[in-house]
């Protein structure tokens, strides 16, 4: 049974193409995603068509300019050009200013202001027009400053949690929850499926090693690597990208153990339907991946999906342990206030090893 | 050339033979297409909201109505202890608090100013601050109806008129947004295994060495193995844009011809790319990962789910070796926007670029001895 397990070591490490992937890969997507992957609004590209061109266009073109979130992308002469700016695709809004804007500010108080956003992109354009609309309110208060009304209700708002609304915050745990889902289950299920189509797994099947050992002999070089993987992951979100580690830590490591033993079983489950490697991968690719991205409340807040997706969303482990990795680490919560997640994380994993138990077939059909 | 078709034919045969591959090939990706296009979506439809009111005043009641009549809000619990509600937001219960103060209705009277106070779960920071933005703009909101209601003569109007207009998709509907990059990632994945994965299965099995001893030409073999991924790609991105028509309702303004163009130069430049990295390996294993290494990285960078434009600088420049950010933006703009070959040329050129690389690069690592 060791023997068995060096040897599976010895496969594994081996292969230093796989290692290197193994290890880096965790480190460069943690690096890029805590840096370069946000949904906040930076240097939007937006267009000006100043029919106008007085003192008062310049100075809210230069205060949307002078915000952060919005770039020059060009400037606009006539109508007809919006159009053809849109379809080139960087412009993301187009600002109109009426003629005589600030002549009519000042003798009639009123002048408008169009603004017309790309709404193929409707986060975006939504989120554009919200900004524009508040640097407009803020330069005509500044403008208009003595007036003043009563009956004021003032709101404090405040942000719990994360106060400077990174987007860190909800990136660093689902690329854990990505990257040990795919060590854990999609290693396993290849390297299992990889007997099978290269036939030692009957030489295995022969040998005195009964199957569970086997699978047990496969399964543990990746749950080691993948507790130093989980390691590495945590060391450079709490240092590099600067994530809190509020709740205990010893919880945190055990609840990402139990995680990884979900992925394995999940793994193994995935073997044991699966005839060759190309198929294991395909379902490991389309069946974990993208919902493991999409459904997991990893970047799209489960809340909004409609109820048929929340409920097919609760099978994803996924889901489960994000809401546990936030819970620890940004909240700070203890296992009173996470049981149920954890008790849901036991449950599938029961549910994979009693599939495949059943599945699992010593002689090979 | 007849060599070519020899193999396609071959290709095509051992995948109609391999049962279990044909439903993950034809199948899933249009399940995924149909269940994940609706999945995502920033879209904030309902946020639940608790309510601690200290004051317990005529006004502190119209405010909370206020709150309970939007259909975007769902009171999930209404207390006068703020710890109660705290807890609330941290079992995730609620994701906001409005907190109403002791004494809001008569400092509002008297002093003409009072306090309250939103406390909104803040982990997923856009959505905070847009559902933020909401409360705010339902108190003031509020506000306005009371000031008018106390003091009939008032002029609340703004000087200046913000109009707007969102072209193109007016309703602000997601999935207009997200079905052509989805159906993008889909062809996208199909491309890159299966071509890449195909080769290296040869050699792990050792079939290779049979194809290496034949008379067969590098390009013809790599040609021949190519052409039945593209067509299938290329089918499933037709089947796709059916999808989208006939459930999705996307509107289809540019022309489907320009699509099409672009996506036969995009799959040979993701092929390419797939047996680029398929000649670097030695078993499936290891063909998988460094395929998925990128493919997740470029999914993510893609502009897919999040905008390019916020990116740092860096991250732009590495996205030029990124096939998948050119075609998105192509794909989205032509079926939207009715954009034309002129608008988009530059994509197409990169494209047409990365594929002579990435295809040439395969060719050149591709050993017909070992």
């Amino acid at each position: 049974m060791f023997k068995f397990i060096v040897k599976e070591f010895h496969h594994i490490f081996r292969d230093y193409r796989t290692m290197i992937i193994l290890f880096g890969m965790p480190v460069v997507q943690v690096l890029l995603f805590g840096f370069a992957i946000t949904t906040d609004i930076k240097d939007a590209k937006i267009a000006i068509l100043d029919k106008s061109n007085d003192y008062m266009t310049h100075e809210i073109t230069n205060k949307l300019l002078s915000s952060g979130y919005f770039i020059l992308g060009g400037n606009l002469d006539k109508d007809d050009q919006i159009d053809k700016a849109f379809r080139k695709g960087d412009i993301r809004e187009v600002v109109i200013f009426e003629k005589n804007f600030a002549q009519k500010i000042e003798k009639e108080q009123h002048a408008s202001v169009q603004i017309i956003a790309d709404a193929s992109d409707p986060n975006m354009a939504n989120l554009l027009f919200n900004y524009t609309q508040s640097i407009m309110k803020d330069y005509q208060r500044q403008l208009f400053k003595d007036k003043k009304f009563p009956l004021q209700i003032q709101t404090e708002t405040r942000m719990m949690y994360n106060p400077e609304l990174k987007s860190v915050y909800m990136f660093v745990p689902g690329t854990i929850t990505i990257l040990l889902m795919l060590i854990c289950a999609m290693m396993t299920s290849i390297s299992i499926a990889r007997e099978k189509e290269l036939g030692t797994m009957e030489v295995l099947l022969v040998s005195p090693l009964k199957p569970f050992q086997i699978i047990v002999g496969k399964v543990i070089p990746y749950v080691l690597l993948s507790c130093v993987n989980a390691i590495i992951i945590l060391l450079l979100s709490f240092f590099v990208l600067g994530m809190p580690v509020q709740g205990s830590l010893l919880l945190l490591m055990a609840e990402t153990i139990l995680f990884i033993f979900m992925s394995l079983s999940m793994g193994i489950f995935i073997s044991t339907v699966s005839q060759t490697q190309q198929i294991a991968m395909m379902m490991s690719m389309f069946a974990l991946m993208l919902p493991t991205i999409l459904l997991s409340g990893f970047i799209f807040p489960i809340e909004n999906m409609p109820v048929v997706l929340q409920y097919i969303s609760m099978i994803m482990p996924s889901r489960w342990f994000i809401i546990i990795i936030k819970g620890i680490m940004l909240k700070g919560s203890d296992i009173t206030y996470l049981w149920k997640e954890t008790l849901i994380l036991v449950g599938l994993i029961a549910f994979f090893i009693m599939m495949s138990v059943k599945k699992f077939k010593v002689r090979l059909a | 050339m007849r060599t070519i078709l020899y193999i396609i034919q071959k290709e095509f045969r051992q995948l109609k033979r391999n049962r279990q591959m044909l439903p993950i090939i034809f199948v899933m990706p249009m399940v995924q297409l149909l269940v994940l296009s609706f999945a995502a979506t920033f879209e904030i439809k309902n946020t639940n909201l608790y309510i601690v009111d200290n004051d317990h005043s005529q006004l502190s009641r119209e405010l909370t109505a206020q709150f309970r009549g939007s259909h975007f809000y769902t009171i999930t619990g209404y207390t006068e202890d703020y710890k109660t509600a705290a807890k609330a937001l941290e079992l995730r219960k609620a994701s906001q608090i409005l907190i109403i103060p002791d004494h809001f209705e008569r400092d509002l009277n008297k002093e003409d100013k009072a306090k309250v106070q939103v406390v909104t779960d803040a982990i997923n920071g856009s959505a905070a601050a847009l559902t933020s933005a909401y409360a705010l703009s339902i108190i003031r909101d509020f506000n306005v109806n009371l000031l008018v209601d106390t003091y009939p003569a008032i002029n609340l109007k703004d000087p200046v008129d913000v109009r707007y207009s969102f072209w193109y998709n007016p309703k602000l509907d997601y999935t207009t947004f997200m079905v052509p990059g989805i159906l993008v990632l889909l062809i996208t994945i199909i491309g890159l295994f299966l071509s890449g994965m195909n080769v290296v299965r040869e050699k792990e099995i050792g079939t290779i060495e049979q194809i290496n001893v034949t008379p067969i030409h590098k390009y013809e073999f790599i040609a021949g193995k190519l052409i039945p991924f593209w067509l299938i790609a290329l089918f499933e991105l037709a089947f796709g844009l059916t999808l989208a028509k006939l459930v999705f309702n996307i509107p289809m303004v540019g022309s489907i011809e320009l699509i099409f163009g672009v996506a036969a130069v995009y799959l040979i430049a993701i092929m390419g790319l797939g047996l680029f990295i398929s000649t670097l390996a030695d078993t499936q294993q290891q063909s998988m990962f460094l395929s998925w290494f990128f493919m997740v990285i470029f999914i993510l960078m893609s502009g897919l789910f999040t905008p390019i434009d916020s990116m740092p600088e860096w991250a732009k420049t590495i996205n030029i070796i990124n096939p998948i950010h050119y075609f998105i933006p192509v794909m989205r703009n032509v079926m939207l926007k009715g954009s034309q070959f002129s608008d988009i040329s530059k994509h197409f050129w990169a494209l047409a670029c990365y594929g002579i690389i990435s295809i040439s690069l395969a060719v050149w690592r591709y050993r017909k001895t070992s």
